[in-house]
């Protein structure tokens, strides 16, 4: 449905051209998006996940033709929107003739129109012969807002809208003249905590049930987690990995993966044994057996990635019954609401534990870890 | 969704990478229209300016340099020019910052006259404020000597000399310091004093060691604003300095180009020293704008402090309070309305009230010109104010939105004119247009350049503020929406930018209908405009039908100043 092929974006020549006085001519071009590409399959749900500054939204806004990239290959259903020179015949359709939909951060819905007027503006300003006439955009908006749960609101001042119902605003407004592509840009961001979690799930359902191609941007990794069929993860103008919410979770390729996606703490070593796919990995603090699927030799460096509901914790010991049995002392621990965090100090580190709420360990308990071999995950060094 | 995603972008790849110059879009013709008329008004009348003034049919030449400059009583013009624009700026910073603290910061009573006296220098035209201190404060005819006479004896006040000039002056500029200064108390964070108070410094302490030296950038800008300002005013110094030979540059400029034959290279000569001197005001005020120490004194905190309890010297503030309102307010307005009932000019007694009619007004109506002028400045207000807004929503989007390159130099020229005094624009303008092949000059054209050119700059501020404070994203979600250049700009920046255009429009309808000493050079019989007309009528003596047209001119610039705060207001209303 959407392709990406080998997209970069430096900053715009002003900003570069001052900086290339103070950095020389090499390393003045600043990677703003740095050779990207991805595809999204009809229907999916793609999320770009990363923190500020990492390149996801300059994507985006390359997408919708709001930023023009200096090289690359940008496609929708076959339609290509963007070629840079030097891909045979270079094309730059501007944003207003792609047709995609596309959500701000803001919403940035427009103050001085009404509801309904807010929705029916991409359908008014199309050329004349594809322009519908009045009862037909007045149909599709009605069918829209209806979608939406605003049609009680066509005609009131977009601005008197609470914050849920700018959001499905902005989303009725992309989505009226049913575009073949839906971008987001950090639609959730402008909201409170509590508002979020329930629009989350009610955008996935959307998305769901009218099986609209999206591309989402986000630097809340629960939100991509939940909202995504597949998430790129990136870092400073690069992809670092690309795939399903749970592979990236439970098999980040990187330490940055790692440590973006949840919390985790880290424990360095290296690779003692391996049996298909389950390892022994010798740390500084102990050793490891876990299971993963990535191809690393016997001897190579590695990083163990352990997330802190992968710790069970207790006070007496099970050696023999379960394996990867550690022993430490609480250092602190902090009630969360729905889990209790205990903070333990093995040999030279500290390691994170989540877990039931009732279990509660006074600090300075000597205590018991055990690591469960398949929640464990190994990251490449390097 | 297939069906509609293929029948709604079925042009297919239509802009190519490299950008097509032909056949140009409505953007591109626009655009470039109006970034070249910026370019034109802010650039060719100077360029003739300094073209007139160093270059005769011989060729180069300093000639109207030794001319205007080798008179033996230079030094003694420039002395009064630096003395009158320092000694207004400093009169008007003391009095205006003293009634913005009062009105901010303190419980003085009388806080609606301050928003009366705020108005004035709107609502009553430089020329009629001076024209009323005539009436009010001449030596022969003023109504203050009258009153003054049997305790100090005749003609105490002398307002036709520099001390005087600079009272009128100052007084005419204060509101407008009391306007930045008020902005400028209002934003400081009143934390910053209450700490000072809560570690025991006393209330004047406050005001001399933390609210003064907080507010210094702003005094500074505030009194080289003024100083420019002055530097440019033309209506004090011709009414009043002109009476005992008491020139600075603006008056000087006029009298030589008033004297037969007019020197233009003189003339032009000295034009370019006044514009040398406002340029250096301007850099100055831009130099400590940028490097001097700037604070940090404006938190998100909302909260308005406890105003500070004048106590005893409460009566005492109110009564000053009071004292400056007659002063700058009531007295010139009286004074105007009651020359204006006169048959001819006297003080007032019981035979003066009983000789009051209408008849002047009655004139105005019989005078010809009146109306003409009247219809003139309507004409010019509205045209120019249009023209502007229009161009500058436009200039405003180029340096705020487009990234067409050298869109900073767009902006810069646009602001070139705010250096320009109005009298030097005149002088400048003439100099292109008695040239031109196209018969400008002399007609009521030559006045709409010129008052297009010289409201330009403030044009330009009021839309791209109202730019900046229209997010991006409204406008590129109309773009994704698959709007064109033209619709967004209509249908979300234009109705967007409404409320902040209109303030513009009628700020500039408003200036130039009073527009003075650009007029002055550049009209012709017929083309006369209000203000052109009152300063005709006093140099011939007619005071009463003048001051009837004075009352006429307030009252007009009254309704259309209440009628910019009532829009105002409302489109306000409506944005929120």
């Amino acid at each position: 449905m959407l392709r990406v092929d080998h997209l970069v974006k430096t900053f715009d020549p002003e900003r570069r051209r001052r900086r290339q006085r103070t950095l020389g001519e090499e390393d003045g071009r600043v990677f703003a998006v740095n050779d990207i590409s991805f595809q999204v399959a009809e229907g999916a749900l793609f999320t770009l996940l990363g923190p500020s500054g990492c390149g996801k939204t300059t994507t985006l806004r390359s997408i919708a033709g709001l930023e023009r990239p200096d090289s690359g290959t940008i496609e929708v259903g076959g339609r290509v929107l963007f070629r840079g020179r030097g891909g045979g015949k270079a094309v730059n359709v501007p944003a207003n003739e792609r047709g995609l939909g596309m959500v701000f951060q803001s919403y940035a819905i427009w103050p001085h129109m009404s509801v309904f007027d807010n929705v029916a503006f991409p359908l008014q300003v199309r050329r004349r012969g594809q322009r519908p006439g009045r009862r037909g955009i007045s149909e599709r908006v009605m069918r829209v807002l209806e979608t939406m749960q605003l049609a009680d609101l066509a005609q009131r001042s977009a601005t008197k809208l609470s914050g849920g119902q700018q959001q499905r605003l902005a989303l009725a407004r992309a989505l009226v003249t049913e575009p073949p592509l839906l971008l987001l840009d950090e639609p959730l961001s402008n909201l409170d905590a509590k508002l979020r979690e329930s629009l989350r799930y009610e955008l996935k359902r959307l998305q769901r049930e009218l099986g609209i191609t999206s591309v989402y941007v986000t630097h809340d990794q629960t939100e991509a987690l939940v909202l995504s069929t597949s998430v790129a993860v990136m870092q400073s103008g690069n992809v670092m990995q690309l795939g399903r919410p749970r592979d990236i979770y439970e098999n980040p390729n990187c330490r940055f993966v790692a440590e973006f996606i949840g919390t985790s703490n880290f424990i360095s070593g290296h690779v003692l044994a391996k049996e298909g796919d389950r390892y022994t990995v010798d740390t500084v603090d102990g050793r490891l057996v876990l299971d993963s699927a990535a191809a690393l030799p016997v001897g190579a460096d590695v990083i163990v990635s352990i997330r802190p509901e992968a710790v069970e914790i207790g006070t007496s010991s099970r050696a023999g019954e379960v394996p990867n049995e550690w022993t430490g002392t609480v250092l602190t621990n902090a009630f969360l609401g729905e889990a209790v965090d205990h903070v333990v100090r093995i040999g030279g580190h500290e390691i994170r534990a989540r877990g039931n709420p009732d279990v509660s360990i006074a600090p300075g308990t000597a205590v018991y870890l055990w690591l469960d071999p398949g929640k464990l995950a190994l990251v490449p060094v390097g | 969704m297939a069906a509609e995603s293929s029948a709604a972008p079925a042009t297919g790849p239509t802009a190519v990478g490299r950008r097509r110059w032909w056949p140009p879009t409505p953007k591109m013709i626009i655009t470039v229209a109006v970034a070249g008329a910026i370019g034109y008004l802010a650039l060719v009348p100077l360029y003739y300016l300094l073209w007139g003034t160093f270059f005769d049919e011989k060729g180069f030449t300093l000639s109207g340099f030794a001319r205007a400059y080798g008179d033996e009583r230079i030094g003694e013009m420039i002395a009064n020019s630096l003395w009158f624009a320092v000694g207004s700026a400093l009169l008007s910073l003391v009095v205006g910052t003293a009634l913005a603290y009062l009105n901010v910061r303190t419980d003085v009573p009388f806080k609606a006259l301050f928003f009366a006296a705020s108005v004035i220098p709107l609502i009553i035209p430089g020329i009629l404020y001076t024209i009323s201190w005539i009436f009010l404060a001449s030596p022969e005819i003023g109504l203050l000597n009258t009153v003054l006479e049997p305790v100090f004896g005749d003609g105490v006040l002398d307002v036709f000399t520099l001390w005087g000039m600079v009272w009128v002056e100052g007084l005419h500029l204060s509101p407008i310091v009391f306007l930045l200064m008020a902005a400028t108390f209002r934003a400081m964070d009143p934390s910053l004093e209450e700490s000072a108070l809560m570690c025991g410094a006393s209330r004047w302490q406050v005001f001399r060691k933390i609210t003064l030296p907080l507010s210094r950038p702003a005094i500074v800008a505030a009194v080289l604003i003024m100083t420019v300002r002055s530097l440019e005013s033309f209506e004090v110094p011709a009414l009043l300095g002109l009476q005992n030979g008491i020139y600075v540059f603006t008056s000087r400029i006029y009298f030589v180009l008033r004297t037969y034959p007019p020197d233009l290279a003189a003339a032009g000569a000295l034009a370019v020293g006044l514009l040398v001197l406002a340029m250096i005001g301007v850099a100055i005020s831009n130099l400590i704008g940028r490097s001097g120490r700037t604070f940090q004194t404006v938190t998100g905190k909302g909260f308005r402090p406890h105003p500070i309890e004048l106590g005893r010297w409460r009566p005492v503030m109110g009564a000053a309070v009071i004292v400056y309102f007659v002063f700058t307010v009531i007295a010139p307005l009286l004074v105007l309305l009651y020359t204006s009932l006169l048959r001819f000019y006297q003080p007032p007694s019981v035979d003066a009230f009983r000789t009051m009619s209408l008849d002047n007004y009655r004139e105005l109506l019989h005078l010809s010109q009146a109306m003409t002028a009247l219809k003139n400045s309507l004409y010019l207000g509205l045209g120019t104010a249009t023209l502007v807004m229009a161009a500058m929503a436009v200039a405003a989007w180029i340096v705020v939105r487009s990234r067409i390159p050298g869109r900073q130099i767009v902006d810069q020229l646009a602001f070139v004119p705010l250096v320009v005094p109005g009298l030097v624009l005149g002088l400048a303008l003439s100099f292109v247009y008695l040239r031109s092949p196209v018969p400008i000059y002399g007609t009521i054209f030559i006045l709409l350049i010129a008052y297009c050119t010289r409201y330009m700059p403030y044009g330009m501020r009021y839309a791209v503020t109202s730019m900046h404070q229209i997010s991006s994203e409204l406008e590129e979600s109309a773009q994704v929406s698959g709007a064109s250049w033209g619709q967004t700009f209509r249908r979300v920046l234009l109705p967007l930018l409404a409320p902040g255009l209109l303030a513009g429009w009628i700020y500039i309808l408003v200036v130039s209908f009073r527009e003075l000493s650009s007029s002055i050079l550049l009209y012709s019989p017929g083309s006369e405009v209000l203000s052109i007309l009152i300063f005709e009528q006093y140099e011939n003596g007619q005071f009463t039908v003048l001051s009837a047209l004075g009352v006429v001119m307030v009252l007009a610039l009254v309704v259309l100043v209440t009628l910019a705060y009532k829009l105002g207001a409302r489109v306000g209303l409506r944005q929120d």
